[in-house]
């Protein structure tokens, strides 16, 4: 492997880069951003986004980057707050549906045929119902918020990843190595968690992964139609949906700054689990 | 110490019968061959004389009683494809160490490397990752070993090397040992008695 590597940067020393590196500069760079975009919300002073009257309305400049509101807040340091927010809700439901998802794969692969079939049912059941109104009955049903808004998220996006868990369990089960594990007198929670699990764990931050847009893309929408977040709260969505009344006159930053923003978060996001994934996997890792 | 296999039928689903009305025994210390053309069924009885599957009919008799369904499980397995039979997750030691703790002696013999028990199973041939599967399955509960096509996909040295450990290991420990295999030379060279699978007459 080392050759390989030495040839490699020896031919074109400077632009191109091996597989690994590539990988590993990817998840420095999102990770990076990931973490500017938190610190500056948390560290961000809340100054700001006081409201100043005499600055109202301006569009972006040196000094506002992403310009002000109708109040005269400063809309990057909103955003930055927003984005910040929506990464904890995103990461939070998408990480709980995701233990959610292993949970009841392993447990309807391995617990035999009526918990299968019950898990099963319970799959197609929710499957069946269109995500963003069983998300928005569940918000509403318990009265919005950071709570309502995780469970949500979380209830409506475990069943597909449970779906593809419980197959690759099954898989697994019937593999030789667990076959020899079980004639070895070993119990079927220690090959669960020391032969199965660890074969999960790239299907847990794939799950993650494509989870996480979905959250936070949700969690905006239905912050945005007013059954999520509360408007006191810096949420994307709380910013999209007051932008709107304010669009027609031409304020386009109001909406635009964020709205992208959100959009490259959520693709930094991506990157950084696809490369940690690449990274992880032995069978990919050693290539 | 006896295993029997005892009018042993079977088929997958609603296949044919693979196995029908079959009769075998192996004693401790016998090395007996299973033999015949690929098909004929070698690897279903070797799966079920180590009660990886339960036979349609007949039964599987060790020491007067079923094999026992919980803890180690005297009659052990060794696979055709080593990479199937290890974890891919798992570093070689603790897959050598699974079962029981090989002592040096068995680990030198069989020219396993202390270097290669740190190294993921993708980093080893398949010759070496055979010696750790034999390894694995010596262990000192084993009565009895069935070696489906253990060395079939190995080079003669490295074949010769582990059968002569195999054999070594087995008389010190009174294993019984079941080689199924599709080459004539090397049951013919192994074993004490040969069964011979090939006549399929059941229609
Ligand atoms: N899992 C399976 N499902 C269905 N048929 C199988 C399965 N495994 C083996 N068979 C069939 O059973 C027969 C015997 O297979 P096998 O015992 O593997 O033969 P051998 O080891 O002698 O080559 C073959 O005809 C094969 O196609
Ligand atoms: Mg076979």
């Amino acid at each position: 492997m080392m050759k390989v590597i030495e040839t490699t940067t020896i031919k074109t020393p400077y632009l191109k880069l091996n597989r690994r590196q590539q990988t590993i500069i990817s998840i420095i760079l999102s990770a990076s951003f990931l973490l500017m975009i938190i610190l500056g919300g948390i560290f961000s002073s809340n100054e700001k986004i006081q409201t100043y009257l005499e600055m109202r309305n301006l569009s972006p400049s040196l000094q506002h980057i992403f310009g002000t509101d109708w109040l005269g807040r400063d809309m990057f340091v909103r955003t930055l707050k927003g984005l910040t927010l929506s990464l904890g809700v995103g990461m939070l439901a998408s990480a709980s549906s995701v233990i959610i998802a292993v949970v009841l794969g392993m447990a309807a692969a391995t617990m035999g045929r009526k918990v299968d079939t019950f898990i099963s049912w319970l799959v197609d059941l929710f499957l069946s119902v269109p995500h963003l109104v069983a998300l928005i009955l569940i918000a509403f049903a318990l009265g919005g918020g950071i709570r309502g808004v995780v469970l949500g998220v979380t209830l409506t996006h475990w069943p597909s990843l449970t779906r593809v868990i419980r197959a690759e369990v099954m898989q697994l089960r019937s593999s030789e190595f667990v076959e020899i594990s079980r004639q070895f007198g070993k119990s079927s929670w220690w090959i669960a968690t020391r032969h199965i699990l660890p074969h999960l764990v790239p299907q847990f931050f794939v799950g993650l992964v494509l989870l996480f847009p979905h959250a936070v893309l949700h969690e905006a929408a239905i912050t945005f139609l007013g059954f999520g977040l509360s408007p006191h709260q810096p949420a994307i969505g709380i910013i999209l949906s007051e932008s709107m009344r304010y669009l027609s006159t031409g304020m386009w930053w109001l909406a635009f700054f964020p709205g992208l923003s959100l959009l490259v978060m959520v693709r930094a996001f991506d990157i950084l689990g696809e490369n940690l994934c690449t990274l992880m996997d032995p069978y990919r890792g050693h290539e | 110490m006896l295993l029997k296999g005892e009018n042993i039928g079977f088929r997958y689903g609603k296949g044919p019968w693979v196995l029908k009305e079959r009769d075998i025994t192996v004693e401790s210390g016998e090395i007996v061959g299973i033999m015949g053309p690929s098909g004929c069924g070698k690897t279903t009885l070797g799966r079920i004389l180590a009660g990886y599957e339960k036979p349609h009919e007949g039964r599987v008799i060790l020491n007067e009683a079923p094999l026992p369904k919980k803890g180690y499980n005297p009659v052990q397995l060794v696979f055709q494809h080593p990479e199937k039979a290890v974890n891919g997750r798992w570093h070689m030691k603790d897959t050598l160490n699974e079962g029981w703790e090989p002592n040096d002696e068995v680990l030198e013999a069989l020219g396993i490397e202390k270097a290669w028990l740190k190294r993921w199973p993708n980093e080893l041939s398949g010759g070496e990752l055979q010696r750790f599967c034999v390894a694995r399955a010596l262990g000192l509960q084993t009565r009895f070993l069935v070696a489906d096509e253990m060395t079939t996909m190995l080079d003669a040295i490295t074949q010769a090397q582990i059968w002569h450990v195999v054999l070594d290991v087995a008389k010190k420990q009174d294993i019984g040992i079941i080689v199924v295999s599709h080459e004539k030379h090397l049951i013919n060279r192994l074993c004490d008695r040969v069964i011979d699978l090939s006549p399929v007459k059941v229609s």
